[in-house]
């Protein structure tokens, strides 16, 4: 099969609001946007961007007022479709009087798996995801990490191509970060394709493929990480050393200083003229970087920017 | 089908676990009680009495069960959240309220059977043998179902677009109402409006129809129920529960969950 794994062309949702119902408030603004086979894609906003609405439409719990939506070349209203899907909600919440195997025995049931390959993909994403002692367990009794844990099982537990999470990381401490960044991971390098929702950049920058900026329900940039960070330095940094203390130079007093070491960002076109300066005040110049612009900034950047609510922002040839 | 009997299933694991057939511990208490107490009470009609005192008893337990739990069948899902991991599985929204309600109605079956079997204990307890005139008891347990079934299938569809506090009102009311069906089709007569008449035998039919379904009194005199009524009473709670279910799908299939 060919073609992207998902593909969005101008969804848009309104929900109606106040007492009658008459208003109507837009969550999310005509999105069009793909999302390629085996590709780990990163969906970023700030909290109300339209993010989990894009990700429900795209599952089907939630009906688009406008545009169309395709995974694997099927409409998103065909549910058949779902087999190929794996869907991990916001602050997932299952039947607390279950355990955890029983949750996943359960869900696994939907998607004609024997007996015997339900118990063996069950046991071995319990162990996956940390649960493997707590398995027989309540989930009344789990933490909000657990349940995200076993949410993602529940995700993948019929091993499907494409896989929606909404805001994995959510409630896990490091170790949890961790394990569910190798999942993705192992998922993409069995040629999965992985869409997830997150606010937490340093993740989105280590896993994803591409990512998308969205703010105010409108796509504002997709790129690649290493595309976006590298597209220009914020500027150079200097780390030098002033013999006589701190008061030898002008352009100390904007450094940072750390014992006897300074440190200070200048714009690149200014770096020269401040070597220079250093160099006259005696400063002994330890080390020059160039500072490249973080996935934060140019996050801060698209959603801070006024005047961005139209066309999204291509970073990327794609 | 299947998976609305795995949905199914689930439900009647939830109500066992969370220890909703305890009822039965209390229904118990209240029939060994009857039996001991109604023969000092009740002199030669101590098995009209049991059998009154049991089947209402039944039927009071299980409209409880089906209104209360009914009405939560599908709200609790979405106010938890627990619907939105499920609903991306291969699952339509029909076949998630099928096994709901076939969740429910298990429950219910179940819950009925152990009582009518500690009622016909207690039977025992004040005559020596069961007897063929006995079977209207089962019968009249039968109807109570047929009757559970359709209280379950209405909170069921109340529960697809309000809040609990309402669809208990709403399907309470229209249990009440359901029970006086035939007196309002009668209403019309009264008034001698023609215009009157057609909207009340109308909206008579509308009703479900819960009066057909009530054989307490001949029960507990033994009288024969017949075989036209338990085939039509059958009929008429398939085919009501079928167009009730039918709406809520339609209603649920368009719901957005937020």
């Amino acid at each position: 099969m060919t073609g992207p794994a998902i593909e969005i062309e101008g969804l848009t949702k309104d929900y109606p609001v106040g007492f009658w119902l008459a208003k109507k408030k837009r969550s999310l603004d005509n999105l069009t946007m793909q999302v390629e086979r085996g590709e780990v894609f990163g969906f970023l906003g700030p909290n109300g961007a339209g993010k989990t609405t894009t990700l429900k439409l795209l599952v089907g719990l939630i009906f688009p007022t406008a545009g169309t939506a395709r995974i694997l070349g099927q409409p998103v209203s065909d549910v058949g479709m779902h087999r190929e899907i794996g869907y991990l909600p916001e602050q997932p919440y299952f039947y607390d009087y279950l355990t955890a195997y029983e949750v996943l025995d359960y869900f696994a049931r939907f998607h004609d798996l024997t007996a015997a390959e339900r118990r063996a993909r069950v046991e071995g994403l319990l162990k996956k995801v940390g649960l493997e002692t707590a398995g027989k367990i309540q989930l009344r009794k789990y933490s909000k990490g657990m349940l995200q844990r076993v949410g993602l099982a529940q995700a993948i537990v019929h091993n499907p191509q494409v896989v929606i999470l909404d805001e994995p990381m959510s409630g896990l401490d490091p170790v949890g970060r961790r394990e569910v960044r190798d999942i993705i991971l192992e998922l993409k390098r069995d040629g999965r394709t992985v869409l997830f929702s997150t606010h937490i950049l340093s993740d989105a920058e280590m896993l994803c493929d591409r990512v998308g900026v969205i703010a105010g329900g409108t796509l504002r940039g997709v790129g690649a990480p290493g595309e976006i960070v590298g597209l220009k330095a914020k500027g150079m940094e200097i780390l030098f050393e002033l013999a006589g203390g701190s008061g030898g130079a002008a352009i100390a007093a904007q450094a940072t200083q750390t014992g006897n070491r300074y440190r200070i960002q200048v714009p690149e076109e200014e770096l020269f003229g401040a070597l220079e300066q250093l160099r006259g005040a005696g400063a002994r110049i330890l080390a020059v970087a160039q500072v490249k612009a973080t996935l934060e900034d140019y996050f801060l950047e698209l959603v801070g920017a006024e005047g961005a609510q139209g066309a999204a922002v291509e970073v990327s040839g794609r | 089908m299947k998976h609305a009997g795995i949905v199914a299933w689930n439900t009647f694991r939830e109500a066992v676990r969370d220890r909703v057939l305890y009822n039965l511990v209390f229904f118990a208490l209240l029939m060994i009680a009857a039996a001991v107490l109604v023969g000092q009470i009740s002199i030669g009609i101590e098995e009209v009495v049991i059998v009154s005192l049991g089947l209402t008893a039944i039927s009071v337990i299980g409209l409880l069960m089906a209104v209360f739990i009914g009405v939560g069948l599908v709200y609790k899902e979405m106010d938890k959240r627990t619907l939105y991991a499920l609903l991306a599985k291969p699952v339509h929204r029909w076949e998630f309220l099928l096994g709901k309600f076939g969740g429910l109605l298990l429950t219910l079956t179940v819950n009925t059977a152990a009582m009518a079997a500690g009622l016909f204990g207690a039977m025992l307890l004040v005559q020596p043998a069961l007897k063929a005139a006995d079977l209207c008891v089962l019968i009249a347990v039968y109807f109570i179902l047929l009757k559970l079934a359709i209280v379950v299938a209405l909170a069921l569809l109340f529960s697809c677009f309000t809040t609990p506090l309402l669809a208990i009102l709403f399907t309470t009311g229209l249990y009440v109402t359901g029970v006086f069906a035939q007196q309002i089709r009668g209403f019309g007569n009264i008034t001698g409006s023609r215009t009157l008449d057609a909207v009340a035998v109308w909206f008579s039919y509308l009703l479900p129809n819960f009066e057909n379904f009530n054989v307490i009194a001949a029960a507990a005199h033994r009288r024969a129920i017949p075989g036209a009524l338990v085939l039509q009473n059958t009929a008429y709670a398939v085919i009501y529960c079928a167009i009730v279910l039918a709406a809520a799908s339609v209603i649920f299939s368009r719901r957005n969950l937020k």
